[in-house]
């Protein structure tokens, strides 16, 4: 079964433990400017939002890299980059229409989600499910039964 | 490394700024923030300085977990001399600036002497500078955030500022980061308005080195720790679900809400001003007032209220910049304005608590300090003609234009801005002021809950809940319960709370976790996380070590036991209703009882083997 991230903003709280996690388990520190997954706060609006790569099937960035450093990992599906290849041309932070591959300049490369090998750290450091790794076939499931459980369509018993 | 190990020392006067190495052998004695940074200050500022001269000193500081993966890892505090109290100040909050401050690579911040303008303290890792703030002065925390964000083309910089209150010396002024966490009490904001200094804005983008001491025990202790919290019914339910306010309905129910200035111990009007209210639908719009919880950084809790003001309440009616969703209301606002002052005003409320963080002044003093003004023009002591409007208790349009005024620097704000203390003496009533070594009591009456009065009395930076949080034992039963009607035992319970509360500070995380967190939670985080040995006995002694080193700083500025008292209202008037009705508080018990449990003489004063048993 291939799995995807499945992000629900209505649950996020921006404690930032997701961005923690990233740069904890892709760079070894503590450091939020490293991580691959951002949150964005919309103050005025009193959202909270998780945004991270979405492992396009036909992933822009992968068919723009001119020397093929994007690569699918065969057992997550994750659209990853080989360091040792990539050659920091950044074209690939242009084709992505999401943002969500970004160069690093301390190392001359570009990063962007890999999805951890198939275990995401924000996943498993998010504490209240905003962030969670599921099918990927059935991502919608939990907005289906929300609405479900909205419909009224059975008949009752009129008294 | 759980410390950065570095200081920047910023001379305002001079306008330099120095990069020293940070003690390491203090740094084992008094562990960090509020411990750590209150050491350097003792050891450099004379106790009896005018907290106003630039010969104060403000330090901003973060702890060894700030800025790690432990649950509430992001606080900060700023430790002076406090410009409403004369006393030592520490105050505390989360948010996002302290953890980028470490990220930046810097444990704490210096700074001393005053500026000949208004600059701001700009950081961007390594790269330190004092740049000219003269189009910032004037302006609120809101606009100061996001004129530096923006002239530094950088949404992720982290900005703590003082408002128009923190410039016009009003001494309940806040330091504000992130648009509503705050540094709020004692006047730290005056501080820093005093010494010309408007912001610091820190970008960090060297991370916090990532090099604890053992990083898989740090990180499986952190994960466990985190399950503590989620488990426990205040910290995984009834703070991320109603926030502080959690507290309004229970208080009450106590006999413990002070109203209309302590006259009496129960709101009529509190459920209307409560967190279950906030979860209603108003009858105007159809709408909830709370549009979500939030966390400050690393926080699994997530107690913080985002809130929305009805549009057509009178407050806001065409001031569509009201109308965006803000930070509140928490518990001690929402009591300090609304209860304290007979106010049943939810929206209101949120109005007055959004101009609070705007303009950066404390919400609990400032609505203390109306609540004292309303009994005075209750008297007859203050007329309309000098308040400017009626002000009787209850009247949320009062509050809400003194507030105006007060967050304008401009007509009986100014008076408000000294405080209620000032405040009353002015008017020749200083036993009307409702607090300890001139700043006011937060929102539990004492007479209610007995522990309470002796944690206020005895509080290194005046009348404070954060200091000995009595409440958790004697209303939840966190760790044991304790009958909040009796005298018996609260001065060994309150000198406990206030150790570990000690440690807490100076670890970088937040206090809210000890509803759940005994020292024995923290322990193995700070353990795996920072060099050297951490043990419970040696975490223990170093809460008591720090508690008196505050203390010592307090005695040599002037206080003495006679400061440790409570007003007369709450030795004399017994509550008139609930189930304290005919109690006073036992302060005079219960204080002798409490230095001798400190080790300290009748006077007050840490005896020799005391202070040679904590290696002070």
């Amino acid at each position: 079964m291939q799995k995807s991230l499945h992000i629900d903003a209505n649950k996020c709280t921006g404690c930032l433990q997701c961005e923690m996690a990233c740069s904890y388990e892709n760079h070894g520190v503590f450091n939020i400017a490293k991580s691959r997954i951002k949150v964005f706060n919309f103050e005025h609006a009193g959202r909270k939002v998780p945004y991270t790569c979405t492992q396009c099937a036909e992933a822009w960035c992968m068919n723009a890299c001119p020397v093929d450093a994007i690569r699918i990992d065969a057992t997550t599906g994750a659209k990853a980059v080989h360091e040792d290849i990539c050659v920091g041309c950044k074209v690939c932070t242009i084709a992505c229409p999401f943002g969500t591959v970004n160069y690093v300049a301390e190392t001359g490369k570009v990063q962007k989600c890999d999805l951890c090998g198939g275990e995401p750290a924000c996943a498993d450091a998010c504490p209240t499910g905003a962030i969670t790794y599921v099918d990927a076939d059935w991502t919608g499931l939990d907005k289906m039964r929300a609405w479900a459980g909205k419909t009224d369509t059975q008949a009752r018993a009129t008294a | 490394m759980a410390w950065n190990r570095k200081i920047l020392r910023v001379d305002l006067t001079k306008g330099t700024c120095k990069v020293e190495a940070l003690n390491m052998e203090w740094a084992q004695e008094y562990l960090g923030q509020r411990g750590l940074a209150t050491k350097y200050f003792v050891e450099e500022v004379d106790p009896k300085v005018d907290p106003l001269a630039p010969e104060n000193k403000l330090i901003m500081t973060t702890g060894p977990l700030t800025g790690t993966p432990v649950s509430t890892g992001g606080r900060y505090s700023v430790v002076t001399k406090g410009a409403l109290t004369g006393a030592i100040a520490c105050s505390n909050s989360g948010g996002y600036f302290g953890s980028e401050l470490k990220f930046a690579g810097w444990d704490m911040i210096i700074f001393e002497g005053k500026s000949p303008k208004p600059v701001y303290l700009s950081i961007e890792d390594d790269k330190t500078e004092l740049k000219d703030a003269a189009h910032l002065w004037g302006k609120t925390v809101f606009q100061t955030e996001e004129i530096i964000k923006s002239s530094h083309q950088d949404p992720q910089i982290r900005v703590s500022s003082i408002g128009r209150s923190g410039e016009n010396g009003v001494l309940f002024a806040c330091i504000v980061n992130d648009l509503h966490r705050a540094a709020g009490r004692s006047g730290v904001g005056t501080v820093m308005g005093s010494k010309n200094l408007k912001a610091v804005a820190v970008r960090g983008k060297n991370g916090s080195g990532g090099s604890v001491k053992n990083p898989k025990a740090f990180m499986a202790a952190t994960k466990a720790a985190k399950k503590v919290l989620a488990d426990n019914a205040v910290t995984g339910q009834g703070l991320p679900k109603y926030g502080t306010q959690v507290l309004m309905n229970v208080i009450n129910e106590m006999g413990a809400l002070p109203t209309r200035n302590h006259r009496d111990v129960q709101f009529e009007d509190a459920r209307k001003i409560s967190g279950e209210a906030m979860h209603e639908k108003r009858p105007t719009d159809g709408k909830t007032h709370l549009v979500t919880n939030a966390a400050c950084f690393g926080c699994t809790i997530a107690c913080g209220r985002i809130s929305k003001i009805d549009e057509s309440h009178f407050s806001v009616v065409n001031k569509p910049e009201y109308w965006g969703a803000s930070g509140g209301l928490e518990y001690e606002a929402a009591w300090a304005l609304g209860a304290a002052n007979g106010v049943g005003d939810l929206e209101a409320l949120q109005y007055v608590n959004v101009l609070c963080n705007e303009d950066g002044f404390d919400p609990i003093t400032f609505g203390a300090t109306v609540a004292a003004a309303m009994e005075l023009y209750d008297l007859g002591i203050l007329t309309k003609e000098q308040i400017g409007i009626e002000a009787p208790f209850g009247s949320a349009q009062a509050l809400v234009e003194l507030a105006q005024m007060t967050a304008q620097g401009i007509g009986f704000g100014k008076e408000l801005g000294m405080g209620s203390a000032r405040l009353c003496a002015k008017y020749g009533r200083p036993e009307l002021s409702m607090g300890v070594k001139k700043q006011e009591f937060p929102a539990y009456d004492s007479r209610g809950i007995q522990g309470m009065g002796l944690g206020y009395a005895t509080s290194n930076r005046g009348a404070c809940h954060l200091r000995a949080y009595t409440v958790a034992s004697e209303v939840l039963g966190i760790p044991v319960k304790t009958d909040p009607l009796v005298t018996e035992g609260k001065a060994d319970l309150v000198k406990a709370f206030q150790d570990a509360t000690s440690v807490f500070d100076s670890a970088g995380v937040c206090a809210f976790t000890t509803f759940a967190w005994s020292l024995a939670d923290l322990q193995p985080q700070l353990d795996a996380a920072c060099e050297g040995d951490w043990t419970m006995e040696k975490l223990s002694l170093l809460g008591e070590r720090v508690w008196n080193m505050e203390r010592l700083f307090n005695n040599a500025a002037g206080f003495t036991a006679k400061d440790d008292d409570l007003p007369p209202r709450l030795k004399t008037e017994a509550a008139k209703t609930g189930p304290a009705k005919g109690l006073v508080n036992g302060i005079d018990k219960m204080r002798p009882e409490y230095y001798k449990a400190r080790g300290w003489t009748p006077e007050g004063v840490p005896t020799k083997e005391t202070l040679d048993r904590l290696g002070l």
